[in-house]
């Protein structure tokens, strides 16, 4: 083994980091398909005028609201703990000329050369 | 309520936001930012995405359209979500690139490109004009609400002067706040509280409504959910496409809408404050939207059939005689429209100024640039006027009878346009100026042909022969059915195929391009940027003189800045006094500096017109790269011909020490053949001394003499023959006879003439005749004289008591074996090798007569013959193999 190769397998807490960005990456994907699924709906009746064509759009919402406060919770389980983690990363804030170098690896920003 | 109540409270209300801000202000310049730059006020400033737009019309539109509107807020909640994905790297771009808008963005993208940048700026002009237009009606909506108390009715004609003060105020707010310094990258805490606290109202406002709505009217939540089932609302079907499409834009929209980006990257002061803001703003959105179909349902049931509904949130109120909350209701939705007004100017003259209003004027006054802050600041002064001058022109054109949704999607779609290229210039490095270019105007032309123009109305803009029969009568270009595709919704057709043509022609135009090296240096550090954090050297060490660049600086960021700026640099290196060395770090952070306020295409022509020639460009530097791989090929050449040289040395060596070698033979072959010749000469000498001084010598004796002395003579003659003979063997001069000739006969003649007298003549010669009965085509004389040389030694040299040799003969194809094998003792195997040599003799014994030169003789005739003589070891005494071609000519051939 090599001392210049990257090692095969993080500590435990890069290894939480690296999954904590997977699911951050995930959410947006599955909040999408969760609003998506009013296309799958049945859609009221046009014709009927009275109460059988109408549909239950109170619970409609209440669903879309309940995915939506769901997402936001998800998100802001993950996103505090990465905070904490660019807290400790990051550059500081204060703008400065030169930034310093970034500590939390981008998993998907591999340089593609041209 | 009176009108003048209302007024007052406006201005009160406005008052208190100017005092937020320039207390504010007055913090942030005392140092004390702390909880001004924390991530709630970044958070809530991002709320100008809901304007008065969301605040009146969330509720017309969903009273339209049910549960449509949601889309609106759907597609932002979901880019937040994924903030990890996009606007992680946008806040990194922008922060370490200094980015000041969207149009700066795009511009730093690709090449620092003045044109982009234009056209960008312009885009969002046209994209926000209707925008602003929207947001000087729903204030003025809300005015005539309270002036006239009958909601909707209030004539047209007396809007007007609301909404001229209206666009005044907020004018001179946005000038006031936002142009206070002309580094439009620093950040404006003052607007940025402001409109924070103008987020705490909306919200409170829009919250009040809809909880006073749902417990004080409805009755709590299961009655609110009976009315909305059994309102008309329930009956609306869901427009999938337009479902799927508003998703799609708004999300988009997010990232792209000037005072977005404004609020998300440009005012950003921390890329964490991005963590929190990524759950606390969709939750913002999910409050502000939450109450809006309760409130729909409800005002549906509870008002008149002609009140609009985009004013539901105050009529409701007011008609259950809560004046307090419908002033509060009004509060909110003039918040909405102030802040979004404001930032959306703030970005807008940013972006004229920068990107229009700059390049312009420094091309039309090359040379002398004259103070540029002024130019700058009062161009941006103008451009905040100039931009809600438009919103108001706009307004007052379209009547403002439409819905303030449909005018909000409308410019939606074509502030998207320019998401493309930015998206893509942040992930792909293969982006090109050109790809942009094509991709965003292309877009921006199918949006106006599909969506803008015709949403003046039909026959306003674009004639009406043109809807129903397309372009010269071209049906497929119909504005709303282009390729014939008909039945879409407007929205959705326009999406589909601004999108689809613009990302097309980035595509192709990008694929197709190849870009200068400054935009490919930019792509790296846009698509890369976290990993390269310091940006590439644009400037190599500089003769620009100090002096003349502060001078440039002072133009553009106003003397006490520049000279701090300076003075600190040159701190930095360690100089007393306000001018540093001009060195490439210096350039560059100089250029950054600059690219706050003036954008990164100005800053960089700027500086390059001072620090001329001193290898700004970046072709230069490919220039010195390339150089540099001639330096390399050079060296590698000159490596190759190194070692060429020394494998030549190493071949030279070789032959100097063949040739030392071959001079040390040449010696010895002197010393030997002196020697040879000297033995007869000494006795030649010697004897005739003696017979000439032999008065009475007698005659026997003389005879003896005489005959020694012939002997000696006769030795010599045959030395300097066998010498003569190599010599000419040797050069190759020796003509070759060749004739045919039965080898039996060859080796009697040899026997024979080897003679059975004198030494050796005991020499039993044991051959066998029928195997000799082999006819050869060959020099038969040289070949004779061959196996003569080899039996006169084995004669010679035999030292057997019965001595004999044997003639073994054998055929191998073409080639013949001939052994004379004697039965002697044969050669020591060190002599082996050396009896071939020339004067090899190896034992004294018996050797008078012979010179050493005989096997020579011998190798050299065979070589000519095309054969070859070997000792051949172990056959129990000495053994000479003569190897032959059967025919001499098929060997020469």
């Amino acid at each position: 083994m090599s001392a210049a190769r990257p090692p095969v397998f993080l500590e435990r807490q890069s290894y939480r980091h690296r999954r904590l960005i997977d699911a951050s990456r995930v959410v947006p994907v599955f909040g999408l398909m969760l609003f998506l699924v009013p296309l799958l709906w049945p859609q009221p009746q046009p014709e009927a005028q009275g109460a059988p064509g109408q549909v239950a759009l109170a619970g409609r919402g209440l669903y879309l609201f309940l995915a939506w406060g769901g997402l936001v919770a998800v998100t802001a389980l993950i996103s505090q703990r990465l905070r904490s983690r660019l807290a400790a990363a990051a550059p500081p804030p204060a703008r400065t000329g030169g930034e310093a170098a970034e500590g939390v690896s981008d998993g998907a920003g591999g340089a593609d050369v041209l | 309520m009176s009108f003048d109540l209302l007024v007052s409270v406006s201005l009160v209300y406005v008052g208190f936001l100017f005092g937020i801000a320039y207390w504010a202000e007055r913090r942030a310049r005392r140092g004390g930012v702390r909880w001004l730059r924390s991530p709630l006020v970044y958070t809530l400033s991002l709320s100008i995405y809901c304007t008065a737009w969301t605040f009146y019309g969330a509720v017309g539109y969903a009273s339209r359209s049910g549960l449509e509107f949601l889309t609106i807020y759907i597609g932002p909640s979901l880019v937040l979500f994924g903030w990890w994905w996009i606007l992680r790297k946008l806040v990194r771009i922008g922060r370490s690139q200094r980015i000041t808008s969207i149009a700066d963005l795009i511009s730093s993208r690709y090449g620092k490109s003045a044109m982009l940048g234009g056209i960008v700026t312009l885009i969002a002009v046209v994209g926000t004009t209707p925008y602003i237009a929207l947001q000087l009606q729903s204030v003025t909506l809300s005015f005539g609400v309270f002036a006239e108390g009958a909601p909707g009715s209030f004539p047209v004609p007396d809007q007007r002067p609301t909404a001229i003060w209206v666009a005044g105020g907020m004018a001179v707010f946005a000038i006031l706040f936002g142009t206070r310094n002309v580094d439009a990258n620093e950040r404006h805490h003052g607007v940025v509280t402001a409109i924070a606290a103008e987020a705490l109202v909306k919200l409170f406002a829009l919250l009040a409504v809809g909880i006073f709505i749902v417990w004080g009217v409805a009755g709590g939540i299961g009655p609110v959910a009976e009315r909305i089932d059994a309102s008309s609302l329930a009956r609306i079907p869901l427009d999938r496409g337009r479902w799927l499409a508003l998703i799609f834009v708004s999300g988009a929209a997010l990232l792209v809408l000037p005072r977005m980006f404004q609020v998300l990257v440009v005012e950003n002061e921390d890329e964490r404050h991005l963590a929190t803001a990524s759950w606390a703003f969709p939750l913002y959105l999910a409050l502000m939207s939450v109450f809006v179909i309760p409130i729909a349902a409800v005002g549906m049931s509870e008002l008149p059939s002609w009140a609009n509904p985009d004013l539901f949130v105050l009529t409701l109120p007011l008609a259950h005689g809560q004046d307090m909350l419908a002033l509060l209701a009004f509060l909110g939705g003039f918040s909405s429209a102030t802040s979004m007004v404001i930032v959306a100017a703030i970005a807008l003259a940013t972006m004229i100024s920068n990107h229009i209003v700059l390049p312009l004027w420094l091309s039309l006054r090359k040379g002398a640039p004259g103070n540029l802050r002024l130019v700058l600041l009062s161009a941006r002064r103008l451009a905040i006027a100039g931009v809600l001058g438009l919103g108001y022109v706009y307004y007052v054109w379209s009547g403002g009878g439409r819905e303030l949704a449909a005018i909000g999607i409308i410019s939606f779609v074509g502030v998207v346009q320019v998401m493309p290229a930015a998206v893509g210039g942040i992930f792909w490095r293969g982006a090109t100026r050109r790809g942009a270019a094509a991709g965003v105007l292309l877009g921006a032309a199918v949006w106006a042909y599909t969506l803008f123009l015709p949403s003046f109305g039909h026959g306003v803009i674009l004639p009406d022969r043109l809807f129903a029969q397309g372009p010269f009568g071209i049906g497929w270009l119909r504005p709303q059915a282009l390729f014939g595709i008909e039945g879409l919704d407007p929205v959705v057709h326009a999406v589909i195929w601004s999108m689809a043509a613009n990302c097309t022609a980035f595509l192709l135009g990008s694929i197709t391009a190849f870009p200068a090296p400054l935009e490919r240096l930019q792509g790296a550090q846009f698509v890369n940027v976290y990993d390269h954090s310091q940006g590439p050297r644009g400037w190599s060490q500089s003769r620009a003189e100090a002096e003349d660049l502060l001078i440039m600086a002072q133009r553009i960021l106003g003397p006490r800045q520049a000279q701090d700026l300076f003075a600190g640099e040159a701190r930095r290196q360690g100089k007393a006094g306000f001018l540093p060395d001009t060195s490439p770090d210096f350039l560059d952070r100089l250029e950054r500096e600059l690219a706050g306020s003036v954008g990164a295409a100005t800053a960089h022509a700027m500086i390059g017109q001072i620090a001329i020639g001193t290898a700004v460009s970046v072709e230069d530097l490919m220039a010195v790269a390339g150089e540099a791989a001639q330096i390399l090929e050079h060296s590698i050449q000159l490596q190759a011909k190194s070692d060429e040289l020394s494998r030549t040395a190493r071949q030279l060596r070789e032959a100097n020490r063949k040739l030392t070698e071959l001079s040390v033979q040449k010696d010895s072959f002197l010393g030997q053949i002196s020697h040879e010749l000297r033995t007869p000469m000494t006795s030649i000498r010697s004897f005739s001394e003696i017979l000439m001084d032999g008065e009475g010598m007698d005659p026997g004796a003389r005879q003896r003499f005489a005959a020694i002395i012939h002997d000696e003579a006769e030795r010599l003659t045959r030395l300097l023959d066998a010498l003569l003979d190599l010599s000419v063997l040797e050069h190759g001069q020796a003509p070759l006879n060749c004739e045919t000739v039965r080898l039996r006969d060859l080796i009697g003649r040899a026997v024979a003439a080897t003679g059975s007298v004198g030494p050796g003549a005991g020499l039993a010669v044991r051959r066998e005749i029928l195997e000799e009965d082999v006819v050869l085509r060959t020099d038969a004389d040289r070949l004779a004289q061959v196996f003569i040389n080899i039996i006169a030694n084995a004669r010679k040299y035999c030292d057997a008591d019965e001595p004999q040799l044997r003639i073994v003969v054998q055929r191998h194809g073409a080639r013949l074996t001939v052994d004379f094998i004697d039965n002697g003792s044969g050669i020591r195997p060190r002599d082996q090798g050396v009896i071939f040599e020339k004067f090899s003799r190896l034992s004294d014994q018996s050797a008078a007569g012979s010179a050493g030169l005989g096997l020579a003789i011998c190798r050299e005739i065979l070589q000519k013959l095309g054969g070859s003589i070997a000792y051949l070891p172990g056959q129990g005494g000495a053994a000479f193999r003569v190897t032959l071609p059967l025919d001499i000519s098929a060997c020469a051939a």
